[in-house]
């Protein structure tokens, strides 16, 4: 691993072709960060995660892939294996909306909550297009994955990039992520693997992923927004006030419409004079 | 608006419920009272200005539980000057982002907040024969409340924006929430004032114009209903809105919205010889802005709410 320099862009190129779903990620996220961790989801997958939240900043999703059909050898389908993470989005909604400056963007270009800034106001979870943030009952601020700024800055890569065994999670500068990803890309389409796509490597979705992955299927089975749903909170920021302007507008409008074309009050109810004194 | 088939939303709920609903119930009330009450002194006659000062009050003292709603809302509730102030170490100062509503509401809940305890205390003084806000007399005092009529406008819809810049099922799917709060949270003012001008009797002057007004905003609020839930249709999130139990809580906002539009409908404004509508005077029952108020009430948690649990 090369030495890891302060304003170079890092992230993660997760390969879900090659995920085993051991899981190995979460546990050394776990340790790392001293997350304690929910309770155990236990349904009918292998999945006991259950999502990314403020404990769970590594979640290998498992997804069930198998078709109802036998197939033949070599065209086996099974689970499609993730390990989901916050994607240190370049055009990132949840720094979009956070109103204390808690949100920024580090100087190896990822994406972090101050914890002794953040209020709690949960304005980035209501934004975030991935469902990855989530308030610490102990703490009781937000948090998610930190690309783990404090290894980052002591030199070390991440803890889930550490532990896999499968090298599925890779750390790197961006560029040298982005050509291995083109690459292993490239190998599996060279090899009748036609359904992989990478996600997030190019700016249309967000304007790129730090933490981009290789998919095996389209990215809505990720439970990932495609290109046309990956969309900002603030494109509703100029719609919402400008519908507010005219009800404004036409509710003073109504107001003074009313003052105008009222009925005259029962002489009985005059308001009685010293009341009557205007400012 | 994206016209999908099927909107995808993959996002977490805030989990903005028990605080946040009465919170925009009552800056609706705040913002609305404080506009109904600007008109009143600016644009009525001598008569109104006891009306104008029942508005003024009923805005402070609705907007007083707003910040403590807020705070209480927070997880670290002593952090709530953050909002303010960016404790960031290096890049220390001011918080305002435009783009953000929170950001914005911030600021201008702090700043309405001086402009409705400037005015009650104002209208206080003026009740109990005082002439000591001399600063307020004449054009500076007519600048004064028509600022913070503007901010009352502001306070009152930007809620809905608030929603609507966000990712969250329903709530990011439309444009229409600022206008349709703003709207209800005016009628709902005027519905407020109706009730209150009976226990003042020398405001009563101005219950034509409450009356008629709620029934104008009713029907400014059902245009923007109607606007909500066209723009929900695209993104295949009617479902998520209405849906049960939902329905409910719409059914009464829907009822609220009922008696200013039957008032309308029903022919109440007559033409008189002189070509003037004259409003009628409503039927004696204080039920009627108890149900409008209900109704106010019940829109915000359908939209709150739907959304998130």
């Amino acid at each position: 691993m090369a030495e890891i320099v302060p304003g170079q862009a890092y992230g993660f190129f997760t390969d879900t072709s090659v995920c085993i779903g051991c899981k190995a990620c979460e546990v050394a996220c776990k340790q790392w960060n001293m997350l304690e961790g929910h309770e155990p989801v236990f349904g009918d997958g292998y999945d006991n995660t259950g999502a990314l939240n403020d404990q769970n900043w590594r979640y290998v999703q498992f997804i069930d892939n198998v078709p109802d059909e036998t197939m033949g050898t070599g065209q086996g389908k099974a689970w499609l294996m993730m390990s989901d993470v916050c994607k240190h989005c370049q055009h990132a909604s949840c720094m979009d909306v956070c109103p204390t400056g808690a949100i920024i963007r580090t100087e190896f270009d990822t994406v972090f909550i101050q914890p002794d800034v953040c209020n709690g106001c949960r304005d980035c979870i209501s934004a975030c297009p991935y469902g990855v943030i989530g308030v610490d009952e102990q703490k009781h601020v937000a948090q998610k994955c930190t690309l783990c700024y404090d290894r980052l800055q002591g030199g070390m890569e991440p803890a889930c990039a550490k532990a896999c065994p499968t090298q599925s999670i890779q750390f790197g500068p961006l560029d040298e992520l982005h050509a291995r990803a083109d690459q292993r890309l490239a190998d599996l389409h060279a090899q009748g693997v036609a359904e992989a796509n990478l996600y997030g490597r190019d700016q249309a979705v967000y304007g790129g992923l730090n933490a981009f992955f290789l998919l095996m299927d389209k990215p809505e089975a990720y439970r990932l927004p495609n290109q046309a749903n990956a969309v900002r909170p603030g494109r509703n920021n100029a719609g919402g006030y400008l519908t507010g302007l005219v009800t404004a507008v036409l509710g003073v409008l109504g107001g003074l419409i009313a003052l105008r074309r009222r009925g005259q009050p029962p002489a009985q109810e005059q308001p009685a004079d010293t009341e009557a004194v205007g400012p | 608006m994206t016209l999908l088939a099927q909107a995808q939303h993959f996002v977490r709920p805030p989990e903005w419920t028990w605080f946040i609903v009465p919170y925009f119930f009552l800056a609706g009330l705040a913002g609305g009272c404080y506009v109904i009450a600007t008109l009143l002194r600016l644009w009525g006659d001598r008569g109104d200005e006891p009306a104008a000062r029942l508005g003024f009050y009923a805005a402070f003292l609705a907007f007083l539980p707003c910040p403590v709603l807020l705070t209480l809302d927070l997880t670290q509730p002593l952090r709530f000057w953050h909002m303010l102030w960016n404790t960031t170490p290096g890049a220390a100062g001011p918080n305002f982002k435009s783009w953000s509503p929170m950001s914005v509401g911030s600021w201008v809940l702090v700043v309405f907040g001086l402009f409705v305890t400037v005015s009650f205390l104002e209208v206080l003084v003026r009740d109990r024969g005082g002439r000591s806000l001399r600063l307020l007399d004449g054009a500076f005092g007519r600048v004064w409340n028509a600022v913070g009529a503007v901010l009352g406008l502001f306070v009152a819809g930007y809620t809905g924006v608030l929603l609507a810049v966000s990712n969250q099922p329903v709530w990011s799917d439309t444009w229409a929430l600022g206008g349709l709060f703003l709207a209800s949270g005016l009628a709902g003012s005027a519905a407020l004032l109706t009730l209150l001008v009976r226990y003042r009797p020398a405001a009563r002057a101005s219950g034509g114009m409450l009356e008629l007004s709620e029934r104008l905003w009713s029907l400014l609020e059902l245009a923007l209903l109607v606007v909500f839930v066209l723009t929900l249709v695209p993104d295949g999130t009617l479902d998520d809105a209405f849906g049960f139990p939902w329905i409910l809580l719409w059914l009464v906002a829907f009822a609220g919205l009922l008696p200013g539009l039957g008032r309308l409908v029903s022919a109440r404004l007559a033409v008189t010889s002189e070509g003037a509508v004259v409003a009628q005077p409503a039927a004696a029952s204080a039920v009627v802005p108890w149900v409008v108020l209900l109704g106010v009430l019940a829109l915000r948690a359908a939209v709150i709410l739907s959304a998130q649990l």
